[in-house]
């Protein structure tokens, strides 16, 4: 009985929990990567005891990954050592960790996910607890197997109506983080529901888990239905079988309400996720870099509505269009069925996977007053190279069209 | 008993201290340089069991562990606010440092009240003001991590289900 995240707790512990409630409970999987496994690996010598269970261990090479500077590569050869001395069975270089954990079959509804990683929160699109801590966490939670948890209030948002040609998941999520500011779910767990969210499939839902982060939530909910299982069974390697799981007879500290049917393609201007606006207000904005990648907009589909728009065209001759899939299975699909050859004929530069140009560390590095326009999560200043350049959020068939004439443009042109 | 040292709201981690300052992990390293934009006096008068009286949503920003060692490191008793941002109440918990949600100790406390704090009860005493404010009391787990120093010293002599019973 109770909100998603009540009703996630109160199966784990065998007892019904409410918000508020502060528990110790075993975590299914602690993830972490190549940024923030050093200083667990840290934490873990200093408490000077053995891990708990190797198996629930997932670590990746996704944020700087090939190395692209000695630092990070002494940062990469300390971890593999670390992996071979510990015998750890689930290491991973093969994309964005959030996405292989997906892939992977980590990631399964009910299922309780910590990481280090701000964005660990888009667990919640498969109805599992994913949230985000700091490292030194994490290397408690691998010698303990335990994590402590308060259990959050949630508020609901309840997304209803269909959305107009050309508008994406993304452009309806930026229009939440305007809505909710980037303060609006601190501490909260945000419940995503209604008609419109049981239409989508999972890549669509995985966007508004993932940016829940950027309206400050501990995590990210949305209702494991028939679409929730039918994916985990045809394109994941989770084992079932899996259950639905929802809220029961919830009671929300507040329920936000919007009909997604008025709302045009968004964009997020600089330099916070929540300085949301129509994208006619910044059309026609010059744009130096076209991003389209990360953990929140690089899965296959996201790919094919890019190259259906690129098909026989060619990119603005000045704009660099950088393509980097979520992850090798992506990227495989996306050669296999033709994508890649398309926007590399269109003028994009197709990266290997990961985190790419999203930490500004390497794959697409921004200059001293340039512009990008990009399918990330964040828009932070300096977030992708010098603090002089700026960064706009925006769906892929937004950033496609851009691609095209090189400034900020609509996709409803091109549909 | 200590004196109290007021901030505003959304205090962030980089005005709690610069990630420039970050290249040490050392408490008291760090509390050299704590608050050294927005209060470079607290650093240099600070005394052991002082107060830090902040507003809502304290400790915004990056997920940092720098910011509270720095305060901890000031020798700081604890942190009074209405509200901390999520991974800094995390943080700050598990480093060791007591933070006490008080929105009504927070309205009245003015910098340099005398204010004497029960980690234990929550109860918050403004001697300046003779007033008396109800934090919610920390939950005993809170206390035995703060006790130890932090949850990597507490887990060297203890099990982690001890800190539950």
């Amino acid at each position: 009985m109770g909100t998603l995240i009540e009703e996630i707790f109160s199966r784990k512990t065998g007892k019904p929990v409410q918000a508020g409630e502060i528990l110790l409970l075993d975590v299914d999987y602690i993830m972490s990567h190549d940024n923030t496994t050093p200083l667990a690996i840290k934490a873990f010598r200093e408490i000077g005891k053995p891990i708990f269970d190797k198996n629930r261990i997932v670590l990746h090479f996704d944020h700087a990954y090939p190395a692209p500077n000695v630092m990070a590569a002494e940062n990469h050869k300390m971890i593999i050592e670390f992996v071979k001395e510990e015998g750890l069975p689930h290491f991973h270089r093969q994309g964005v960790c959030h996405q292989v954990m997906i892939e992977e079959g980590y990631i399964t509804p009910g299922a309780i996910i910590i990481g280090a990683d701000s964005h660990s929160n888009t667990y919640g699109a498969l109805g599992a607890f994913g949230t985000g801590l700091g490292s030194t966490e994490i290397g408690v939670a691998w010698v303990t197997g335990k994590c402590w948890f308060k259990i959050p209030e949630t508020i609901r948002i309840e997304l209803t109506g269909k959305v107009m040609p050309g508008v994406y998941a993304k452009d309806v999520m930026l229009y939440i983080a305007g809505v909710m500011g980037m303060d609006g779910g601190t501490y909260r767990s945000i419940e995503f529901g209604g008609d419109y969210i049981e239409s989508l499939p999972i890549n669509e839902r995985i966007v508004f888990s993932n940016m829940s982060t950027e309206i400050g939530a501990k995590c990210g909910l949305i209702a494991a239905d028939d679409v929730t299982i039918s994916y985990l069974n045809n394109e994941t390697l989770a084992k079932g079988p899996f259950e639905p799981l929802g809220p029961v007879n919830p009671r929300y500290e507040r329920v936000v309400e919007i009909d997604v049917s008025s709302i045009t393609p968004q964009i997020a201007c600089p330099h916070d996720v929540d300085n949301v606006k129509p994208l006619e207000e910044v059309e026609g904005l010059e744009i130096n870099e076209v991003y389209i990648g990360t953990c929140t907009n690089a899965r296959y589909e996201d790919l094919e509505i890019v190259a259906k728009m690129l098909k026989g065209k060619k990119v603005d001759p000045f704009t660099r269009v950088i393509v980097t899939s979520a992850s090798d299975r992506i990227h495989k699909k996306a050669m296999k069925n033709g994508l890649i050859e398309i926007l590399m004929d269109a003028g994009c530069t197709i990266t290997g996977t990961g985190c790419g140009a999203c930490i500004g560390r390497h794959g697409g590095i921004l200059a001293a007053g340039e512009r990008a326009l990009t399918t990330m999560n964040r828009n932070f200043i300096g977030r992708m190279g010098s603090p002089l350049a700026e960064i706009y959020l925006a769906s892929p068939a937004t950033a496609a069209a851009t691609a095209l004439t090189g400034k900020i443009t609509d996709p409803r042109k091109y549909l | 008993m200590g004196k109290a040292w007021t901030f505003g709201e959304n205090l962030n981690t980089d005005e709690i201290i610069p990630g420039r300052f970050n290249i040490t992990i050392d408490p008291l390293e760090l509390a050299k340089n704590v608050f050294c934009e927005i209060k470079p006096e607290y650093a240099k008068n600070v005394k052991p069991g002082d107060i830090v009286v902040g507003g809502q949503n304290f400790g915004c920003g990056s997920s940092r562990e720098h910011a509270p060692l720095a305060i901890k490191g000031s020798k700081a008793k604890c942190i009074i606010a209405p509200s901390y941002a999520r991974i800094f109440f995390r943080n700050a918990i598990n480093i060791g440092l007591p933070i006490l949600e008080c929105p009504d100790a927070v309205a009245d406390i003015e910098e340099g009240n005398e204010v004497e704090v029960d980690l234990k009860s929550g109860k918050i005493n403004n001697i300046t003001k003779s007033q008396i404010y109800q934090a919610r009391a920390l939950p005993d787990f809170v206390l035995k991590i703060a006790d130890a120093g932090g949850i990597v010293n507490f887990l060297k002599d203890h099990d982690i289900q001890e800190l539950m019973a």
